[in-house]
């Protein structure tokens, strides 16, 4: 082998066999396909389920995971049928998708976009998964929803609460039920005018990443526009546990009223930290020292137990609410797991039925048949009344649940009271406020 | 061959074969058969055994030859991601401009980098580093957000300029990272029978680049300049002694490594342009480091099969789940089922963590020289049976 002499006929002979090589796949990469990725070919159809199962939204996932279990039975005809039977739309009927029987595959996004990335990657490309949904943070969303508008298959996001899912960052591939950081201010600031009045002094701690950002300037915005003022806006990183040093200057700089635009952990531990440094017993200006959350969760607020009582925030959804629908979800959650479901379980629960319905309507697993279906879609009959899939940005528009801790919880999962049910068309907004492009549907293959 | 004695150019050519027939070798088991959950010849996973393998053969030149423990490798591989994408969105889709200003950015750094931390050694050194990456870190995830996209990471867009380029394709999506054309995403299906494999043109080009760099690297540790560097590992003391300044030759060893990492970074980004603050994070630092230890420090190899054994388990061990294992073990009675079910779980799944944890603590003690190691205890069994005590191996010798 050392001894191997280089020749210009063997070096040009090689040369050309390495370069047919190297083009022989894009030739053949013409032929031999559906007209769109993973195109579904037997009696099955998977989908792909990509939630964190390890990392600070575990719990999230975990519930996201269960919702998803429970939709595929449901999609397949098992169990009582949930949410399908008050769903406005009756194209589905319990035989699968198109007749097909769903089957799924779980991945893990450990809450990183790089790792979200590559569990969706492999869901495609090893499982041919023709959908994916899920997920527990604005990032993961946005960075899975990108892969799937360049690998031409459906996204549809779970818990993503940042403006920028449907806005700048939005993709024609990408679908968003949830509700996002803008509508969360809208919401809030006439109820916290009416309770604390209009001449507030705000003081902002918000977590450092990009959902914290959007957050903060939604809150900031909607109650400046009614007379607040805002003292001041400090960052906190994203590991911070401790936030006594957050909170000590608070006192200081004159400010009546603490925004924590913090969620999960962090919103766990700034506010037992606020709670005990006693600043809801604080006199300041003449008025009593209040707390606000913009984003509640239940699972947030079962962490941080007694502190949330009377505190407002938002949500997106709620199992106590009276309609029909959302007692149909929360009957058949309960009787299959023991407990009811969580915000992030509803919007992924029906994420999954709208996929559904809108493959069974457009007749096709195509993406751009589904986008078309979905686009401009209203339904009803999913837990927040009548709902519109706008066709501008892939948002959904729906009422807004404004929350307040409750003071006598009855059980573990009884902590949050309904205030008020913000309509719709409050929280509304023009679609190119936040900028970004939705380009248009890619099928792939 | 190309300056290499005959047993480096045996393992070239058995790498490059190893390499080539990947889709095929990672593909054993027929489509829809049970063992298929093994399978690991799928595009994505393919083109991350190679981009780690380059990763871990970089880190290799500084750690396994000079014996500096860089604990903050994983920065270089996010300087040249960004690098990479911010050159999709400014320049073009082309992924070799993109590749050049990565391993070009990340030279810098790790020369900015390098020239600071090696005022230490030991484990002074590589708390420096840490400190550096997981600065970088934290500037990538708030601070320079503009810059690098904070928590989301930094993507394309559909209004970038690629003034080289086009701006969307014409249908009205982002242009896919292509070489001249040749589009990193595309593939092959070839479906012989049962079995499927795949051909993904993006997977054969980190390949030859991984082929070209492990190259590099024998080149490297077969050179003089290979030998100051193990002399420093040995005993820099002495090497002072004689009169030599063993920073240069340090320094110097640190920038190629980086760079190597940059370049990983830059293929991680043709591969999929998106960059992410978390590649930067001190755990990424540490999977590099656990690869090299893993396969074996100072070997020509043992990087490259240490990454694709972490990799291998972090996307195929990872996905066993316990409806999974009930199906394997249903021929057995339902107590035992669950209870082999029980014992088993822990350590598949969410836990393969546990799994690798232990693999590196057996490897660490049983075979200090890593998975080489083990290889050539194998391989010198078999050969003691035909003749007594063969020379020891000189050439891929394990780290002490």
């Amino acid at each position: 082998m050392s001894k191997t002499t280089l020749t210009r006929r063997g070096v040009l002979k090689t040369g050309a066999v390495a370069g047919a090589g190297l083009a022989l796949p894009t030739y053949l990469s013409a032929a031999g396909h559906e007209g769109f990725t993973n195109a579904p070919t037997g009696s099955t159809v998977t989908l792909g389920f990509n939630v964190p199962q390890s990392g600070p939204y575990a719990d999230e996932g975990a519930d996201e995971l269960r919702a998803y279990e429970l939709a595929v039975e449901h999609l397949n005809g098992e169990g009582d049928g949930g949410m399908m039977n008050t769903f406005s739309s009756k194209a589905l009927q319990g035989n699968g998708i198109l007749g097909k029987k769903v089957e799924y595959v779980t991945g893990d996004t450990q809450t990183k976009s790089d790792a979200a990335r590559a569990s969706a990657k492999s869901m495609i490309e090893k499982d041919g998964a023709v959908m994916i949904t899920g997920g527990s943070s604005s990032g993961v969303a946005v960075a899975v929803q990108a892969l799937c508008q360049e690998a031409g298959v459906i996204f549809m996001a779970g818990l993503t609460h940042s403006n920028d899912t449907t806005g700048k960052d939005k993709k024609a591939n990408g679908f968003r039920h949830f509700f996002n950081s803008y509508m969360s201010g809208a919401a809030l600031a006439p109820i916290l005018a009416a309770n604390y009045g209009n001449d507030r002094k705000a003081y902002h701690l918000t977590a450092d990443y990009n959902w914290g950002y959007t957050t903060e300037e939604a809150v900031k915005t909607s109650t400046e526009a009614l007379g607040w003022e805002t003292v001041a806006a400090v960052r906190t990183p994203l590991t911070q546990t401790d936030f006594s040093s957050y909170i000590a200057p608070v006192l200081q700089s004159g400010a009546d009223v603490l925004v924590l635009n913090h969620y999960g952990g962090n919103m766990v531990n700034s506010l037992t930290n606020a709670v005990q440094f006693g600043l809801r017993d604080k006199l300041v200006n003449g008025k009593n020292f209040e707390i606000i959350v913009p984003l509640y969760s239940r699972l947030m607020a079962r962490g941080a137990g007694e502190n949330v009582k009377g505190i407002f925030g938002s949500t997106n959804w709620h199992w106590s609410l009276q309609d029909e629908g959302t007692k149909a979800f929360v009957k058949s959650f309960g009787t299959k797991y023991g407990f009811p479901p969580s915000q992030a379980a509803h919007t992924c629960y029906v994420q999954a039925l709208l996929y559904a319905d809108a493959v069974e309507r457009a007749g096709s697993f195509n993406p751009c048949a589904v986008v078309e279906a979905l686009e401009g879609f209203e339904f009803d009959g999913m837990g927040n009344g009548p709902t519109l899939y706008r066709a501008e940005d892939h948002q959904c528009f729906k009422d807004v649940l404004v929350v307040k801790g409750k003071e006598n919880p009855t059980s573990e999962f009884d902590l949050l009271e309904i205030v008020e049910v913000t309509p719709a068309a409050q929280v509304t907004y023009d679609a190119s406020i936040f900028g970004g492009e939705l380009g248009t549907c890619n099928p792939g293959a | 061959m190309l300056g290499l004695d005959k047993k480096d150019t045996t393992l070239l050519l058995i790498v490059a074969v190893l390499t080539m027939c990947a889709p095929f070798l990672l593909n054993p088991f027929p489509e829809g058969s049970g063992m298929a959950q093994f399978n690991a010849g799928y595009p994505d996973l393919m083109q991350r055994f190679v981009i780690f393998g380059i990763f871990a053969i970089g880190f290799n030149i500084l750690f396994g030859l000079t014996g500096y423990l860089s604990f903050g490798h994983a920065a270089f591989l996010g300087v040249g991601s960004y690098a990479a994408v911010w050159m999709f969105k400014l320049l073009s889709m082309n992924v070799l401009p993109a590749i050049v200003l990565a391993v070009i950015m990340s030279g810098l750094f790790a020369m900015l980098i390098g020239f600071i931390s090696l005022r230490r050694s030991g484990i002074y050194f590589s708390i420096l580093t840490l400190a550096f990456a997981q600065m970088m870190f934290a500037l990538a995830y708030s601070v320079l957000t503009p810059i690098t996209g904070g928590e989301t990471g930094l993507q394309l867009a559909l209004s970038d300029p690629r003034i080289l380029g086009a701006s969307a394709t014409a249908e009205g999506n982002i242009p896919v990272p292509a070489l001249f054309g040749l589009e990193m995403r595309s593939s092959t299906v070839w479906e012989v029978g049962a079995w499927k494999f795949t051909f993904n043109t993006g997977y054969y080009f980190c390949a030859v680049i991984m082929l070209v760099s492990f190259f590099l690297a024998i080149r490297i540790f077969r050179s003089p300049f290979g030998m100051m560097l193990r002399a420093i590992k040995s005993n820099q003391q002495r090497l002072r002694y004689t009169g030599l300044n063993p920073k240069p030759y340090t320094l110097a060893a640190f920038v190629i490594s980086g760079m190597y990492a940059g370049l990983a970074g830059a293929l991680m980004a043709s591969m999929d342009p998106l960059a992410g603050a978390e590649r930067m994070f001190w755990t990424a630092s540490g999977e590099v480091v656990l690869m090299t230890i893993l396969g074996g420090a100072g070997t020509l190899i043992g990087p490259v099969l240490g990454a694709g054994v972490i990799k291998y388990m972090e996307n195929i061990v990872s996905k066993i789940n316990s409806d999974i294992l009930h199906g394997w073990f249903a021929f057995l009675p339902d107590g035992l089922e669950d209870f082999v079910v029980a014992i088993i779980y822990p350590f598949i799944g969410k836990g393969w963590h546990l799994t690798l944890g232990l693999m590196f603590m057996l490897v660490v003690i049983f075979l200090p020289g890593g998975l080489v190691e083990g290889g050539q205890r194998i391989a010198r069994a078999f050969r003691r049976g035909k003749k007594n005590e063969a020379p020891k191996a000189a050439s891929t010798e394990p780290a002490e």
